[in-house]
Formats: structure tokens, C-alpha cells, sequence
């Protein structure tokens, strides 16, 4: 076999340096304080800072705009669940891509987001409710429906097909997720009463979240996120093979199970705030991919930073391109991330082979 | 003791069986040659081994029953070279081979111990890629990306070796490369290696017990030329093995 053209430049990674970290932060700590500045009131950067300030050192400063505080308790807790959001489904995505070896697998591809929808619309559809927390039915449906859907998926693979090829999987979910839709539309003319509510779950939108949303992200993504972490070097190992992650002594049934579950669980808290967002968990690893490397040991952390920057950007875009109308989330992501999507995989393909 | 032991082990999938009641074992410095006709059940005797295909019978590593041991103590004793490798992912060489080093990471975060980087700068030293240590693996040829491979192994250090068919696709530079690189491996102490191989000549050239399989059975199994006998390998293929042999290789002679 003859050697491709090669690089010139070597790859060193080890960790993510510490200046890394800190220039991830500080694009993140920027966009934040962009995205709540930008809205149908525009407030000077200057306001956002000193209601930061307020609200956790508990100061009191004079606002140039005085309306500042009340446009705020709406923009901030808003922006942060959009920002939390983007990290777990661009975590997801990066964790779901190492385990099936596969640059096209993601909550929306895999039928794991629209899964979730469907548990939580059949959750608002038919008032089931969780006992003690009324308002989990939505939350929990999702979660348990996002679990069912990549098992299903992956249950039918190994049966169509043993070595559980990309391929297979990601036709699975593509066919997966167009018959959850049709079932999401039955649903949807029969309790047609509900069906903004609904409308919502399936468009996706980050609109009046809570600062109690954010915090039910934040615990999730907190459990879930360490548990993904701690396997970064196994996701190396699946990247590369299964075999080969069996041959170096991973119990690969287990990992993929721990991870699955995590995956899922998270998915489905997402999907139960903002409603299915797609392309995030697609275009966020592939774009993080391209600067620091396919090592889950970089990539996983930076892919947390690089996709809370680009849902908060996606989200301006989303309420301020159409102003005063808002537009879901979700249609601005798919649009965005699907030409995105083309130019980077494009780009990919040249460079690689 | 031996290194890897198997007693009647069966392969059944579905109501078919592929691998029948096969045994065989590997003490230290043996290299072991499986042989046979496509579809004899070789590449499943691997996987039975290495964990993927379900069995039935007795499989012994290092003394001990693979079903009751950890996955990474399964590894410390056995690693496992597939036949083709498609990497998707731009991972240096340094990376994949220090994955090699799994089985002996500590503790939940996995701490590296101090021979850790030791073993994978000799590994990448003895398989001839120090130049390319932190290449892409995307950017090798085909002989380079198996020899990476084969890297990891070493920096695995397992007891026993199993590579289903290590040069194939392979140009015979490479496979003598290859070939002579895994002689030197396991003539050290405590090792041994288990091949799948189709070319009988490299066979018989290398390795030092051969096990014969027949649809799904061990048609033969001892030493070089028990195994080799002519009789023997010419009914199993359904041909003159040696005349084929002597034909192919008479156009060498001057």
C-alpha cells in the first residue's frame, strides 16, 4: 500500500493546558454577557456586569437603563439554561460519536432526541404525572424514552447486523426518528387542545426558563458529565475499535451501558427544558474536533466550553434575527448547523484522505 | 503452568456449530500456527478466546477460568490483533499505543505508573515508527498502521499474543518484517503466540506446534511436522499440497 500524502505537523497532546481552559472561559464569560446585553432591549454590557454583581454579592448599583433589572430576571437565567443545554447536548453528541465510532452519531441523528419528545408529549398528552413531583411527568417520560430509543436502535443493529456498523446504526435512527415524528403528528391532531405545548417539544425553544430549570440542568449535567469525563480514555479505546477496546481489557458491555445511560439521561433533561434542539451534539464536536484533536481526554472538556458559545450565539440569533418575533431554537440550529455541517465535513474529507 | 489452555471448547451459533470440541495449549516460547481451509472455524477459535464469540467448554489463561476473571486481567494475559483496521479518527501513534497500557491503570481516574511511558517509547522504538511516534494515524500506509498496532501489543505486554492473520494485505518486506519482529517477542520469557495464517510456507517457517482445523474440528494438532504431514494437509485442503508447493516455487529455482 502506498503512504498518503502525509502532514508536516506532528501531534503532541497530552491535556488541555491550562491557557486553553482559561481562554474557553473567558469566550464563554464574553458570550454570556453579549447574548444577555442583546435583545429587544438593548442594555449597555456595563448593566449586565453590575447585575451580576448584585445578584451574587448582593451590591446595589444605579442602572443606565432602568429597566434593566427586569429585562434581566427574564434574559439571565434564560441565557445560562441555553448555555447549559449546549454543553450537554455537544457533550453527548462528543461521547455518542467516540463510543460507535462514528463523526455522524448524535441525539438527533440516533432518534434519541425525538424519542424524548415523544415521551414527553405523550407525558402532556395523556396528563401522566410522576407521583410527589407533579411536574417531573414530562421530565421523567423524556428521560426513560430517550434510554428506550438508543436501546431499541442498538438492539436492532447488533440483530441486523453483528459488528454493529455505523452505517447501520445511523440508518436505524434516521429511520427511527422519521416514524417517531409520525407518531408525534397522530398524536398531535388528536389532542390538538394541546398543541402549542406541543409544538414546542418538537421545534424546541429555551424561552422562560427558570433559573429552577437551570439548576435541575446544572445537577444533571454535573452527575452525567462526570461519569462521561471519567470515561474518556475507554471512548479513545471505542473510537478507535471495539476489538481493540476489548483487546486492552475494557469490559465493553458495561462502558457502553454506563454511557448510554448517561447519555440518555441527560438527553432527556435536556430535551424536557428546551424541547429537541438538533445539530448541536453534530457540528459542536466536529468544529471542537478540528482544534484540539480527537483525544476524549481534550475533546470532551472543550467541547463542553465550545458548545455552551455556540448555543448562546444560536439562541441571539433565534430572538433577535426576526425581531420583535422570536424564532424556535431549533429550526435556527438545523439551518445553521446542517450548511455548517456540509462546509466542516467537507473540509474533513479533504484534509484526511 | 501453560500460558493458555483449551479443553473441548465449542462455538455454536444458532443451530449451527463452527468450532467442535477443540483443545489445545501454550506454555512459554511457543508459537502456535492455526491452519486450514476458509471457513474452518479459525477466526472464531480467536474470538472465542478474546471474549466475542459465546462458548462452551473450559478456557484456561495462565491457570486460571476466563469466565470468572476481569476484563483487565483477562488483558494482562491475552491481547488480540484483528484482521483490518479502519481508524476513523486522526489519533497520533503515541496515543493508540499508550492505550496498550489500560490494563494496568489504578484507581477509578487512572493514574499513569512510571513504566507506563517507558513501555510505549520502547514499543514504538521496537516495531521501527520512533520517527513517527506522533503522526497521525490517519496519515500511515498500511504496513505502518499494522505495526502500530502491534506496538500497542507490546506496550500491553500480554502472556499470549493472537493475531488473525498479522500480514495480511501486506507486501513481503512487511510480512518478513513483521514475522521476524514477533519471533524476537516471544523468545522472551513468560510468552507466546497464537496466529491464524494462511500462507502454509511462513507456517511452517515460524511457528513451532500448528493446530489443523477441518469444519469446525481439530483435524491435527502437535508439533510442525506431525501436523504438516503430507497426507494430512493435502485431504483437509483437497489438494496436492506439496505438488502445488514444488510448482509454485520451481519457478524460483536457477
Amino acid at each position: 500500500m502506498k503512504p498518503r500524502n502525509r502532514e508536516k505537523k506532528s501531534i503532541k497532546r497530552t491535556g488541555l493546558p491550562q491557557w486553553e481552559y482559561l481562554a474557553f472561559i473567558a469566550a464563554v464569560f464574553l458570550t454570556f454577557i453579549i447574548c444577555v446585553s442583546i435583545g429587544t432591549v438593548r442594555l449597555p454590557w456595563t448593566d449586565v456586569l453590575h447585575y451580576l454583581q448584585d445578584l451574587i454579592f448582593g451590591t446595589q448599583h444605579e442602572y443606565a437603563v432602568s429597566s434593566a433589572p427586569q429585562i434581566m430576571t427574564v434574559r439571565v437565567p434564560r441565557v445560562i439554561c441555553v448555555a447549559l443545554s449546549g454543553m450537554s447536548l455537544a457533550m453527548c453528541g462528543c461521547a455518542m460519536q467516540g463510543l460507535l465510532k462514528n463523526p455522524l452519531a448524535e441525539g438527533s441523528t440516533l432518534g434519541v432526541s425525538s424519542g424524548a419528545a415523544l415521551g414527553a408529549i405523550i407525558a402532556i398528552a395523556f396528563d401522566i404525572t410522576v407521583p410527589v413531583f407533579t411536574l417531573a411527568g414530562p421530565t421523567v417520560m423524556a428521560m426513560l424514552f430517550a434510554f428506550g430509543s438508543i436501546m431499541l436502535i442498538l438492539f436492532l443493529a447488533y440483530k441486523l447486523d453483528y459488528s454493529l456498523s455505523t452505517n447501520t446504526i445511523v440508518l436505524l435512527g434516521v429511520i427511527y426518528s422519521m416514524f417517531i415524528s409520525s407518531i408525534i403528528m397522530f398524536i398531535t391532531t388528536f389532542s390538538s387542545e394541546k398543541i402549542r405545548s406541543i409544538t414546542f417539544w418538537t421545534m424546541g425553544s429555551l424561552q422562560g426558563s427558570t433559573y429552577t430549570e437551570a439548576l435541575m440542568l446544572l445537577s444533571m449535567l454535573v452527575i452525567t458529565g462526570t461519569v462521561i469525563l471519567s470515561k474518556a480514555e475507554e471512548l479513545n479505546a471505542f473510537a478507535i475499535g471495539e476489538d481493540n477496546a476489548r483487546s486492552i481489557g475494557i469490559d465493553v458491555r458495561k462502558t457502553r451501558l454506563t454511557i448510554l445511560i448517561a447519555v440518555s439521561a441527560l438527553i432527556g433533561t435536556c430535551v424536557s427544558i428546551g424541547g429537541s434542539i438538533g445539530f448541536v451534539g453534530l457540528v459542536v464536536p466536529h468544529m471542537t474536533r478540528m482544534i484540539v484533536g480527537p483525544n476524549h481526554k481534550r475533546l470532551l472538556p472543550a467541547t463542553l466550553f465550545s458548545g455552551a458559545v455556540f448555543l448562546m450565539l444560536m439562541d441571539l440569533i433565534s430572538r433577535t434575527i426576526l425581531r420583535p418575533r422570536e424564532l424556535p431554537i431549533g429550526a435556527v440550529t438545523s439551518l445553521i448547523g446542517a450548511v455548517l455541517f456540509v462546509f466542516i465535513f467537507a473540509g474533513t474529507r479533504r484534509n484526511d484522505r | 503452568m501453560n500460558l493458555l489452555e483449551l479443553k473441548n471448547v465449542t462455538v455454536t451459533y444458532g443451530s449451527n456449530t463452527v468450532l467442535r470440541n477443540v483443545s489445545l495449549d501454550l506454555a512459554s516460547g511457543d508459537w502456535l500456527m492455526i491452519v486450514g481451509p476458509n471457513g474452518a472455524g479459525k477466526s472464531t477459535l480467536i474470538s472465542a478466546i478474546s471474549g466475542v464469540a459465546p462458548y462452551t467448554g473450559e478456557i484456561l489463561l495462565s491457570g486460571t477460568d476466563r469466565n470468572i476473571m476481569k476484563a483487565r486481567d483477562i488483558a494482562r494475559c491475552t491481547g488480540t490483533l484483528t484482521q483490518s483496521h479502519s481508524v476513523g479518527y486522526s489519533f497520533s501513534v503515541r496515543e493508540l499505543v499508550g492505550l496498550g497500557r489500560y490494563p494496568y491503570r489504578k484507581g477509578i481516574i487512572g493514574g499513569k505508573g512510571e513504566d507506563d511511558e517507558r513501555m510505549v517509547d520502547e514499543a514504538i522504538r521496537d516495531v521501527g515508527l520512533a520517527d513517527l511516534a506522533d503522526r497521525s494515524l490517519l496519515t500511515l500506509s498500511g504496513g505502518e498502521l499494522q505495526r502500530a498496532f502491534i506496538a500497542q501489543l507490546f506496550a500491553q505486554d500480554p502472556g499470549v499474543l493472537m493475531l488473525d492473520e498479522p500480514t495480511n494485505n501486506l507486501d513481503l518486506v512487511y510480512q518478513k518484517e513483521i514475522f521476524d519482529l514477533l519471533k524476537e517477542w516471544v523468545s522472551q520469557k513468560d510468552r507466546a503466540i497464537l496466529s491464524v495464517v494462511h500462507d502454509l510456507g511462513l507456517a511452517k517457517a515460524y511457528g513451532n506446534k500448528a493446530l489443523l482445523l477441518d469444519r469446525g474440528t481439530s483435524a491435527a494438532y502437535g508439533g510442525m511436522d506431525e501436523v504438516f504431514s503430507d497426507e494430512m494437509i493435502s485431504s483437509t485442503y483437497g489438494l496436492d499440497i506439496r505438488e502445488w508447493m514444488r510448482k509454485l516455487y520451481s519457478h524460483w529455482t536457477v
